[in-house]
């Protein structure tokens, strides 16, 4: 993903919560049917206080269902939510006032200005009119739009209009901000940006519930990490149990180069390669590189003599940690690629 | 939570973002301008244009309101900026009092501008005034609240404009603005009856003219039930269509 290679980690990967005390919001066994179609199905997880929580999962799989069961905006067929204690599952407006929700499209009014865009919404959730000024003055200040507050919001850039929509949401200090895919079709500065704000408003002491296509910006963002897929979550974890299950592993990628015609999509290469070394899981990153995972060492030799009897010249051979987009395809047997067209085309 | 910062807050940007916008401001001077002068233009004498002015004032609410309604909250639903008043702690009968206050106050502003030129030309002081100021209240009321039910029905702006024409039209000829009620076939009087313009229209006929049908005590309360139903109606349709 070039976006996130070309920029530096905002932060380190985060591995503890600061400040632990308990959880904010908790679902208990969620589901929502349309018909016959279970959209989340049976779906349980809490998010503690102080941390930023990972929603994964691809297209369809119901991280938006999800996301409108906790914030009020759909009612679920079964199971129950509650934010800070207290249940809130068809009585949403108490915990609504808690709230700051940041929807994956910049939805605010066009025919306001950016200052008055926050101060309205501070106003829905009942500022008083010299309190939502200063908050509205100081988060303009904080975002870096201190200087375009009297713009329109429809004169604004795609990555101001994002900024100011996630400004708009915590104007009111909620105990939880839900982050729906914050940087998906922003340019590259604008999400870096942005993802040093999540950063920022997180060391503040925001709860974040954060749900992304970028798998990158999960690893370098959030504490814990739920995957979902067809409406189940199938692993909450922090991101060390996540990457430690899977760090027993030996992974060797190897980089190489055809001297002969040779398929490196399956039958090809990797199944003769399954076939010679049944103990090695394969696994074909691109054209010119594969990667073979063991639960003990790796033989070398036997492996290099094999692919050179295959007409193939090994570039290069290095042990590497498994990345969490790995360890996802792994846990969810969903391959990345079809992710990274989702959110090519979503952006279309 | 303050609901009523809220509330005002809502009112005074639909007013500010749509209904004080120019173009809006110009349709709705216009509009009403408009029928005036095309039936003006055609009056010999100053009875003539106490017996149109009920029909005036009525066809300016009924226009400046229902489209207004319909086509703001479709397009905001389209924005998605709506989600964010759904979302916002504010209880949803309250929330849609605020996003049709400004509709009816806009509605309401348009009675006035026919009236006030007739006042130029015609001795109005003989008008039963809060019978004509409750009307033209309520006739606002009832047409938002019509633009309020048309917009939970579409999913497009365009969609809102075509809807409302299916209403309004028919309204217009069957509630009494132009052909009596009592000049209607049979078959058609019952359905005059089931529309509220017909009550509102009878009413400003009543005040202005003291020509109406139905006494100012039947023609209220009606007129009333018809608002406050269509409003539930609507919040109705709303709980079960847009909070899934």
């Amino acid at each position: 993903m070039p976006e996130l290679d070309a920029v530096p980690p905002p932060m380190g990967r985060r591995t503890d919560v600061e400040g632990t005390a308990g959880e904010v919001l908790r679902a208990d066994t969620l589901v929502k049917r349309f018909e016959a179609v279970a959209a989340v199905d049976g779906v349980s997880f809490s998010v503690r206080r102080g941390e930023i929580f990972g929603f994964l999962g691809p297209n369809g799989a119901g991280k938006t269902t999800t996301i409108n069961l906790l914030t009020g905006l759909a009612r679920p067929t079964a199971g129950s939510v509650f934010l800070e204690g207290e249940e809130y599952t068809h009585r949403p407006k108490t915990a609504q006032a808690m709230m700051g929700i940041v929807p994956d499209e910049s939805n605010l009014y066009e025919e306001l200005s950016g200052f008055e865009n926050l101060t309205f919404c501070a106003a829905l959730y009942g500022l008083g009119k010299r309190q939502r000024e200063k908050k509205a003055g100081e988060l303009l200040e904080q975002f870096g739009l201190a200087q375009t507050g009297k713009r329109l919001f429809k004169a604004y850039s795609k990555g101001m209009k994002r900024k100011l929509t996630i400004a708009a949401g915590i104007i009111h200090e909620p105990k939880i901000l839900f982050l729906d895919e914050p940087t998906t079709g922003i340019d590259v500065a604008s999400a870096r940006q942005i993802r040093i704000l999540i950063g920022d408003l997180n060391r503040r002491g925001t709860t974040i519930f954060l749900t992304t296509h970028y798998i990158e910006e999960a690893e370098r963002l959030c504490h814990r990490i739920a995957f979902i897929v067809n409406g189940k979550i199938i692993r909450v974890s922090s991101l060390d149990e996540l990457m430690q299950a899977h760090q027993q592993e030996t992974i060797l990628q190897v980089s190489m180069e055809m001297e002969m015609e040779m398929e490196m999509e399956d039958p090809g290469l990797p199944a003769a390669l399954r076939v010679q070394f049944p103990e090695y899981s394969i696994l074909n990153r691109d054209e010119r590189s594969l990667q073979v995972v063991s639960k003990g060492h790796i033989e070398l030799l036997p492996l290099l003599r094999f692919l050179s009897t295959q007409g193939v010249k090994v570039t290069e051979a290095k042990l590497v940690r498994p990345t969490l987009e790995e360890v996802f395809v792994r846990v969810t047997g969903i391959e990345i690629e079809r992710m990274k067209q989702e959110r090519e085309g979503g952006k279309k | 939570m303050n609901a009523r910062l809220a509330f005002w807050a809502i009112v005074r940007k639909d007013m500010k973002t749509y209904y004080l916008k120019p173009p809006n401001l110009s349709w709705g001077l216009i509009f009403p301008f408009a029928w005036m002068l095309m039936f003006y233009l055609r009056s010999q004498t100053s009875l003539d244009i106490r017996a149109l002015l009920p029909g005036v004032v009525a066809m300016s609410v009924l226009f400046g309101t229902t489209s207004m309604l319909a086509v703001t909250i479709t397009f905001e639903r389209r924005s998605r900026s709506f989600e964010r008043l759904l979302l916002a702690p504010l209880d949803l009968n309250l929330l849609m009092l605020a996003k049709t206050g400004g509709a009816i106050v806009f509605g309401a502003l348009n009675a006035l501008l026919p009236i006030l030129v007739a006042a130029f030309l015609v001795d109005l002081s003989t008008l039963n005034w809060p019978a004509v100021v409750g009307s033209i209240l309520l006739t606002a009321a009832v047409s938002t609240f019509l633009g309020l039910f048309i917009s939970v029905a579409v999913k497009e702006v365009f969609e809102a404009q075509t809807f409302s024409n299916f209403f309004r039209f028919p309204m217009l000829f069957l509630c009494g603005l132009f052909i009596p009620v009592s000049s209607l076939p049979v078959f058609l009087r019952p359905l005059s009856y089931l529309l509220p313009l017909t009550y509102g229209t009878d009413i400003l006929k009543a005040a202005i003219n003291r020509e109406g049908i139905l006494p100012l005590w039947v023609s209220f309360p009606v007129l009333l039930i018809f608002t406050v139903g269509l409003f539930l109606f609507s919040l109705h349709n709303i709980q079960r269509k847009w909070v899934l």
